[in-house]
């Protein structure tokens, strides 16, 4: 195992309410996460899991409750002001920019990093070029880390599914985030991929220290590699603790196995 | 020969000017995945903009230097198109993020409009000339080749220059900066870019600024050719077919597509007009898109887009 320690709460979700007209998504959810930990959000189908990151991310702006990272509120902020803060995220139906290649893709990621203005940019002189090469320098350390450097020029749109997955946390990687979300890194892979993708989370865990808040389906992948998950049901929090806790618990299970009456 | 080459290059020079005001539509869709039906507006207000700034600014400062007064027209006329980029993206596309294609097309329709009335309500509805001293007499060519040589409207000449460096400098702009790469994830995914951090209204803003930049090349470039009135806003219809030939994402097709059409519709005109009764050069365009789209639906450079099923 690894010499990595869990450190404070670094984000802060408190009861946490959001619907959509009268359909109520969450409900009263609160949890946190702690620096360095990797922390699931496991539910059925339409539990709330990818309302909840989206509310974390910015895209939403929950009704009620607060979210506070590193002692922030940011419960009414934007993506964007969101990602300028260290958070980044994968998307559960790929949101790559299929158009371009893998490299310009991950390089997207840079974009907060890059400071030289619209000017220098346009005569690529002094301060734009310096930039945009120590930028490639990082960006082929991620290529390196998620092993796709046979692709760095193909247009992401023709990658098989597997490596488009690898190209999202890629572009989320190259923003250095301090949390990074994941939603649904591994729907839709086969068992050689999966098991690609878990190494990859837990590398990026271990060696880069980053915070990780996953949403998974597969129950195996969620209690290998999470320190601790918290459990959705119809929007509402059902369960919350280690893996070994969480598969004990009794509303856990008929939530997921139905109870018999 | 002669005469067919005089048609052939006049038929260049004039495909280049579409290529401009395509150039504009290309931007704007490959930057914001919208098609901007206001272009054509843009160039008439941009043009309009300029020819009244050019006799304002100069009575203004009693400067009688053309030079100077042109200058500061142009300037003035380009911070208006960067003021108008602005308002758009405030008034109308920050409130149609993530949106659907079709919704911010009849955006943009609403704006053609908009701006149509409004650039006429300030700058008046008049004919207006713009004379930025591009030289009116004609060039003869090869008069050692053939009898009489190939006539070429120097006028013609400088505007394609400047038309291909602009042309050649904003393809490079796109592929090679941090900008141009952020404007590019923008127009594939809104969400996604505004999750890695791209200030989406910032981008907009800039993408705006630069059609409007465009706009406003082809607006002066046309303006001192025919003159500045209404029908300048129509140049955007000539322009649709060769955005459409050459593909909606791709710079150097705009070029190609304005090309083949200037070239297609003279060619046609004077060959086959007699035999058809003429008035081809109206109609060329689409007829030749149509062929195209039958066998290449993404136009000569586009895109393929394939999805998955």
């Amino acid at each position: 195992m690894s010499t990595r320690v869990i450190g404070e709460v670094i984000l802060d979700i408190k009861n946490i309410s959001l619907s959509f007209g009268g359909v109520k998504a969450l409900t009263d959810i609160s949890f946190n996460v702690r620096e360095h930990e990797i922390r699931a959000i496991i539910g059925p189908n339409g539990a709330g899991k990818s309302s909840m990151l989206n509310c974390i991310n910015g895209v939403y702006t929950p009704q009620q409750g607060s979210i506070t990272f590193r002692g922030r509120s940011f419960s009414h902020m934007n993506s964007r002001q969101v990602a300028e803060m260290g958070v980044a995220r994968t998307f559960q139906n790929l949101a790559l920019f299929k158009g371009m290649s893998v490299l310009d893709n991950i390089m997207t990621g840079r974009n907060l990093q890059m400071k030289a203005n619209l000017f220098q940019q346009a005569i690529r002189f002094g301060a734009a070029e310096r930039e945009e090469i120590a930028q490639r320098e990082f960006v082929e350390r991620i290529i390196d880390f998620l092993e796709i450097q046979a692709f760095r020029k193909t247009p992401v749109g023709r990658l098989p599914y597997g490596l488009q997955k690898r190209v999202d946390l890629g572009r989320a990687l190259a923003m250095e985030p301090t949390v990074l979300l994941l939603d649904e890194p591994m729907a839709g892979m086969n068992v050689e991929e999966k098991q690609d993708m878990c190494r990859f989370v837990l590398d990026v865990n271990d060696e880069f220290g980053t915070t990780i808040v996953l949403i998974e389906h597969d129950m195996g992948v969620v209690m290998d590699i999470s320190d601790r998950v918290v459990v959705l049901d119809y929007g509402k929090k059902i369960g919350d603790g280690t893996p070994g806790e969480v598969r004990a618990n009794p509303d856990v299970i008929s939530a997921y196995l139905g109870t018999s009456h | 020969m002669g005469f067919f080459l005089e048609t052939l290059i006049g038929g260049l020079m004039t495909g280049m000017l579409y290529s401009l005001v395509a150039l504009g539509f290309v931007l704007i869709f490959k930057a914001s995945g919208v098609f901007n039906f206001a272009q054509g507006a843009m160039v008439l207000f941009a043009a309009l903009a300029m020819a009244r700034f050019a006799e304002w600014i100069p009575a203004l400062l009693g400067s009688d230097s053309k030079w100077l007064g042109n200058a500061l027209a142009f300037v003035a006329a380009m911070a208006l198109m960067v003021a108008v980029a602005w308002l758009i993206e405030r008034l109308v596309l920050s409130k149609l993020v993530n949106q659907e294609g079709i919704t911010l097309l009849m955006a943009t329709l609403g704006i053609a409009y908009f701006l149509d009335g409004i650039g006429q309500t300030l700058f008046g509805s008049e004919i207006y000339k713009i004379d930025v001293g591009l030289p009116k007499d004609p060039l003869f060519l090869f008069e050692s080749v053939f009898q009489g040589g190939v006539l070429v409207g120097k006028e013609d000449l400088y505007a394609a220059a400047i038309a291909a460096a602009l042309v050649t400098g904003l393809s490079l702009f796109f592929q090679y900066t941090a900008t141009g790469r952020a404007l590019r994830a923008v127009a594939d995914d809104h969400q996604a870019a505004q999750s890695i951090g791209i200030p989406l209204s910032r981008i907009w803003v800039i993408v705006w600024s630069i059609a409007g930049f465009v706009a406003l090349v082809a607006g002066v470039i046309w303006g001192s050719k025919l003159g500045v009135q209404f029908s300048l806003s129509l140049v955007a219809l000539k322009a649709l077919p060769v955005v459409i030939l050459g593909g909606l994402t791709s710079v150097p097709g705009a070029i190609l597509g304005g090309l083949v059409i200037g070239v297609g519709e003279k060619l046609s005109e004077v060959y086959l007009g007699p035999m058809l009764g003429g008035g081809i050069e109206i109609w060329f365009g689409y007829v030749l898109v149509l062929f195209v789209l039958l066998v290449r639906p993404q136009g000569l450079f586009g895109e393929k887009i394939i999805d998955r099923v």
